[in-house]
């Protein structure tokens, strides 16, 4: 869908060592132009690091970065089309909101009162109006963030670096802002990318996200892609939440397989639902989503494949959701390991939270599974 | 009833502040007092008599040799001012910003050892260094770059300068050094990412947040070489008296306390107005800190 579009950056076998540490170990990307990206992971694996290489702070032991089909290795920070929002937001503290804004227009041949104009906008844009002779300290959180913001959107980059621009927001100032960056970029047309290590926000905000573990990229899809066909355990560990249960596999053809899951019987997958991605996560595995599933009340229909039995071990009421770990009956039965699998349910009206330890019907599709060998 | 927790955090606060203080009013505010008193008084040869004038300060502001002194004292130590923070800023960004964090404190260590001789010693290793017959004369001599002995380093001004900033080097270099250690990195990254080369990030960023530093160093400095008295007198050789010189002489070899006494808080006065200015330039760069 974003295929047509030219790239913005590439990244060709990026590698970076600090010292004897491997911190980038063979990056392979490319980022289209004005395309939403996202780099997800937990921490220390490389996001900030794969960041500042592309903002030219850091030199790369190895490959290529490429900024709009050009490459980059000698052109320093300041020569770079890319501007960043840093995770500190390094709001300049003897300068005053318009100052900080406007530092980066000291050469840009426009008059002065053009460019005060141009700050005013900008200010205006990130939700800052009238802020102008603030001194930078005597601002919230959420107000240097958009100062930053503003600093490096008035110069029009190609690319805006944003490093885990929102984390130091609360959750409220947080869903805020998320959607206003999401605005923002559709409004300006900048190719932005993102670090974060909130899935959350990486989901709700990218066009793709780059899922990356231990300096390599893990999977570079869009959200929807990562969430329901993760490539691995980790990445489906790592993004929301997914049970897992041990698989057997009993034939193949033609890429897809038939398995057999303790608790759910044997079960068909076509070969969009298998991934082969890690070979070392020890044994072929069967994934699913807790909202994938549906808890049956007594003598409930429903119009799915599939129906299993099961005990309710646990209930945890969140208000509009309830979740609930659940023993199969038969997951079991392989190896005698019990498997407690977790459902959620949104408690619309009309429907009743169940109670710890009542035996229950779930339903469910294939169609949900996907298989890790 | 907070009320009175307050009071008794008071009183213990007080009495935990009460030996200092009165230590402090003892050796620093009964003197200034007491030459503060003497400065009114009137001169009568040898002893003090206890009448009130004005005459010691028409004096110290008429007679031009108190003006020349009072000068050149001013020009000294503006000079030794410049050079030492002039010379420390380097050494403190070198310090800050490219010695490996583990190495700072040795560094910081070694910036210190200067002090661990006497500040009279070290005045007297300069005036070995640059005397006539000095270690710089006879280098240079011995090795042919110069037929006669160099006699613009010592017992004058140069010497004096050079042998100040010398001795104040580590006063400025400290001040300058925590200042630049407080300036998050990533301004500087801030600064080159929105375009700006190393220098003008240096400029428009280093500068001005470790100007407080700076300032404080020139007052650091400038404060007490206005006053010194040991420099001018060995490395000046008596001949380039400054103003503490002065007020020796009249202290001390004349016993004309009125009027040295006139000298010393004209002295305290110039260097307070000095000092204002200073503070004041220095809350224009702290106005927009946090
Ligand atoms: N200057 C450096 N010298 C040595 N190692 C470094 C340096 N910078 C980063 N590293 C190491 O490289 C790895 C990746 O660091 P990076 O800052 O990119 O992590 P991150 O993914 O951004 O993590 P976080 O989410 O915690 O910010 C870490 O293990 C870190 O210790
Ligand atoms: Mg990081």
């Amino acid at each position: 869908m974003t295929d047509d579009r030219k790239p913005m950056i590439e990244c060709r076998g990026v590698h970076k060592h600090y010292g004897d540490y491997h911190a980038l170990r063979g990056i392979d990307l490319t980022i289209r132009a004005g395309e939403f990206f996202s780099l997800l992971g937990p921490s220390g694996c490389g996001k900030t690091t794969l960041l500042r290489t592309i903002a030219g702070f850091e030199d790369i032991s190895e490959g290529a970065i490429l900024i709009d089909e050009k490459r980059m290795d000698e052109v320093p920070a300041n020569k770079r089309p890319t501007n960043m929002v840093f995770q500190s937001y390094a709001i300049f503290p003897h300068l005053t909101v318009a100052q900080n804004v406007a530092f980066g227009l000291r050469r840009d041949p426009r008059g002065k009162a053009e460019k005060s104009a141009l700050v005013d906008e900008t200010l205006a844009l990130v939700g800052l109006r009238g802020f102008g002779n603030r001194a930078a300290h005597a601002l919230s959180g959420g107000q240097r963030q958009r100062v930053a913001l503003a600093r490096a959107l008035i110069l029009k980059p190609k690319v805006l670096l944003l490093d885990e621009p929102l984390s130091a927001l609360d959750r409220k100032m947080r869903e805020q802002m998320q959607v206003e960056l999401i605005k923002l970029q559709r409004q300006v047309g900048i190719t932005f990318v993102l670090v974060t290590h909130d899935q959350e926000e990486a989901l709700v905000m990218s066009d793709r996200i780059a899922v990356m573990f231990e300096g390599e990229i893990a999977q570079l899809d869009g959200p929807e892609a990562l969430y329901a066909r993760p490539a691995n355990r980790r990445v489906a560990d790592f993004i929301g939440v997914m049970n897992f249960l041990p698989a057997r596999i009993v034939a193949e053809q033609g890429g897809g397989a038939t398995v057999e899951v303790p608790g759910l019987g044997m079960v068909d997958l076509p070969a969009r639902q298998i991934s082969r991605a890690n070979p070392d996560d020890g044994g072929p595995t069967i994934g699913f989503r807790p909202e994938t599933m549906t808890l049956l009340g007594a003598g409930a229909t429903h119009s799915q494949p599939r129906e299993t039995n099961a005990t309710i071990d646990e209930v945890v009421y969140y208000g509009d959701m309830t979740y609930y770990d659940l023993r199969l009956d038969g997951a079991a039965a392989m190896d005698g390991k019990a498997r407690p699998v977790r459902i959620s349910m949104r408690n619309v009206f009309g429907r009743d939270v169940q109670e710890v330890g009542t035996r229950t019907r779930l339903a469910w599709s294939p169609g949900s599974l996907v298989l890790f060998r | 009833m907070a009320k009175g927790g307050l009071d008794a955090q008071a009183r213990q606060g007080y009495a935990l502040i009460a030996p200092p203080f009165l230590y402090a009013a003892l050796v620093l505010a009964a003197p200034l007092l007491t030459i503060l008193a003497y400065s009114f008084l009137t001169d009568g040869y040898l002893e003090v008599v206890r009448e009130f004038t004005w005459a010691n300060y028409v004096q110290v502001w008429t007679d031009p040799i108190v003006r020349t002194v009072m000068l050149r004292s001013l020009m000294v130590s503006a000079l030794v001012t410049l050079v030492t923070v002039a010379l420390a800023f380097p050494v403190a960004y070198y310090v800050s910003f490219l010695v490996r964090p583990q190495k700072k404190a040795t560094w910081l260590f070694l910036i210190t050892i200067p002090f661990w001789t006497s500040y009279l010693i070290r005045v007297f290793l300069w005036k070995v260094i640059l005397g006539y017959n000095g270690v710089v004369n006879s280098s240079l001599t011995g090795l042919g770059i110069i037929d006669e002995p160099l006699t613009f380093i010592l017992y004058n001004v140069n010497s004096i300068v050079i042998t100040l900033a010398h001795a104040y080097a580590p006063f400025a270099i400290l001040p300058i050094f925590v200042a630049l250690e407080k300036i998050d990195r990533s301004l500087l990254e801030a600064g080159r990412d929105l375009g700006e080369s190393r220098a003008m990030t240096f400029w428009r960023v280093t500068l001005p947040l470790a100007m407080p530093g700076v300032l404080a160093a020139v007052l650091i400095v400038f404060i007490p070489t206005i006053g010194d008295y040991v420099t001018p007198e060995l490395i000046g050789g008596g001949k380039i008296p400054m103003i503490a010189n002065l007020i020796q002489v009249q202290m001390l070899a004349l016993d004309n306390r009125p009027l040295g006494s006139a000298l010393a808080v004209t002295t305290m006065a110039i260097v307070a107005v000095v000092s204002i200015v200073f503070l004041l330039i220095n809350r224009r760069f702290l106005k927009v800190r946090s």
